[in-house]
């Protein structure tokens, strides 16, 4: 147990000291993540929009298949990306690999379907509401789409959540395409897992307890602003 | 200087008068059927341009769906909804408005809900701002402009609803049982906002339980039963001769309970 409270102590000590490698981890951990979930946002809300409201052949294989790719393991997707991005792959030439960009790709192929199959079943509850009136007042496609999607902000606002929660704990991924390089790739997570390995549980011990601080940080957040949607009944 | 003339309140003479022989809707022969069931068979119908038309009747008569059916929410599988003589078309829908019996609101605020209505109608700037103006005053609902819709009481949505259909300027209005849930004061407020829009000459067509409703907004009456029209007629011709026991209870102030009761309690069953 003495072990454990040193190592404890020491970790927090690194944090308070705002060691200069650390700091530089966790601001690239950060940029991968929040740059991964915008993306995967960009892309999975208006498809999951579109998947939860219009009536198109093949529209439940493709909720299906978006519900199954949210089960999909990084480690696989990690593979499939250096499969991809390695000198010899189809996206070889743009020399991508081992650089954060490759770590965003690989997180935003992880997120993406998270954010879409959870946006379509957020949207289609509420279209069931709004489909009539929407159709009463000549809505267009686009109109519905775009008002749907605003109207469950605040649902939405949770799904991002969720997509960030998986994006920052994810490690598999980013380690294949990332390489876990020296102050060019290394994120929070990786670091974890080869600090660990080296047995300088101090760092890793420290990474951990701030990556929990932002996740806590974050929930809280977002909750606090649900609550005051839910208030307004937006929510 | 105001001029005098605006101030005077409407005589009774200057309403628009519904024309008899030009009815603004047709149903022709409407028949749905849903789950293996015969929802609605055969309706014929006309509503009359400028006039208010009730129609009545137990539930599961068939009146929400009629109402849908005439707004070309839903397809008949046989016969026609004819705007104007002519096929409902999308664009024909535009001259409609529903306000249905639970408002549907968005998750926005008061104004935002109207100016989603009128942005969708392509009002823009000053003129959309308006007729937002002109909504919220005569809802009375100017002092929750910015309060989100759906905090409202029950009366203030329904009333947000309806001024939010009018200000598209439909030529024909359908609510679908609009005061169901409220209290006196608040039908009342409805009940008006419905009177003041057919004075201007829109078309109301209302679905109601509310024989008292019926009596106070009716010209045209329609009993729906069992999927078909039990009767139809102005409301003086309904009152003096009705032909059907729904018209016959409606006149008398009866509750009517349905046909299946009727069956129930005569003597026309054997035993089983």
């Amino acid at each position: 147990m003495d072990g454990f409270w040193s190592v404890l102590g020491g970790a927090f000590a690194l944090v308070f000291a705002l060691d200069p490698d650390l700091m530089e981890i966790i601001g690239l951990s950060m940029k991968v993540t929040l740059t991964a979930v915008f993306l995967a946002c960009l892309i999975g809300l208006p498809l999951g929009a579109a998947v939860g409201t219009f009536r198109f052949p093949g529209r439940s294989l493709l909720a299906v298949i978006l519900n199954a790719l949210m089960g999909l393991p990084p480690v696989v997707v990690g593979l499939v990306a250096y499969l991809m991005l390695s000198a010899s792959g189809p996206l070889g030439p743009l020399r991508l690999l081992y650089t954060p960009t490759a770590m965003i790709i690989a997180q935003m192929i992880i997120v993406t379907p998270i954010v879409a199959a959870l946006t379509r079943q957020v949207v289609e509850d509420l279209d069931r509401e709004y489909a009539e009136q929407f159709a009463s007042l000549g809505v267009g496609a686009f109109d519905r789409l775009f008002s749907l999607l605003w109207d469950a902000r605040y649902s939405l606002l949770t799904v991002a959540l969720a997509g960030f929660g998986r994006a920052v704990a994810e490690v598999g991924a980013v380690l294949i395409v990332g390489g876990n390089i020296n102050h060019v790739t290394r994120v929070m997570t990786t670091t974890i897992a080869l600090e660990t390995s080296k047995g300088n549980l101090q760092l890793a011990l420290a990474l951990g307890v701030i990556l929990l601080v932002i996740a806590f940080t974050v929930n809280a957040c977002v909750m606090a602003i649900r609550a005051s949607a839910v208030r307004a009944a937006y929510a | 200087m105001r001029d005098a003339a605006f101030d005077m309140p409407s005589a009774p003479s200057a309403r628009f008068q519904p024309q008899d022989g030009k009815p603004i809707l047709e149903a022709m022969g409407i028949t749905f059927k849903a789950g293996g069931q015969q929802l609605l068979d055969e309706i014929d119908i006309t509503i009359r341009r400028g006039a208010r038309t009730l129609i009545m009747g137990p539930n599961g008569a068939g009146k929400s769906l009629l109402l849908r059916l005439m707004h070309g929410l839903i397809r008949p599988d046989r016969g026609e909804v004819l705007w104007e003589g002519q096929p409902l078309t999308k664009q024909a829908m535009k001259s409609q408005a529903m306000v249905f019996q639970r408002p549907v609101l968005l998750r926005r605020s008061v104004l935002a809900n109207l100016k989603f209505a009128l942005s969708v109608r392509g009002l823009r700037g000053h003129k959309r701002a308006q007729k937002i103006e002109t909504a919220l005053a005569s809802a009375g609902l100017g002092h929750l402009a910015r309060r989100p819709a759906r905090v409202l009481s029950g009366g203030e949505q329904q009333r947000l609803a309806v001024v939010r259909a009018l200000a598209c300027e439909p030529d024909l209005l359908f609510l679908d049982e609009p005061t169901a849930n409220l209290d006196p004061a608040s039908t009342a407020a409805i009940e008006k906002l419905v009177m003041e829009a057919n004075e201007k000459g829109i078309t109301i067509v209302l679905v109601t339980h509310d024989a008292g409703q019926a009596k106070r907004l009716g010209e045209d009456v329609i009993f729906l039963q069992d999927g078909r029209v039990a009767e139809a007629g102005t409301v003086s011709q309904v009152l003096n001769t009705p032909q059907s026991e729904p018209a016959r209870a409606w006149r008398d102030g009866r509750l009517y309970l349905g046909p299946q009761i009727r069956t129930l309690s005569g003597n026309d069953r054997s035993n089983t």
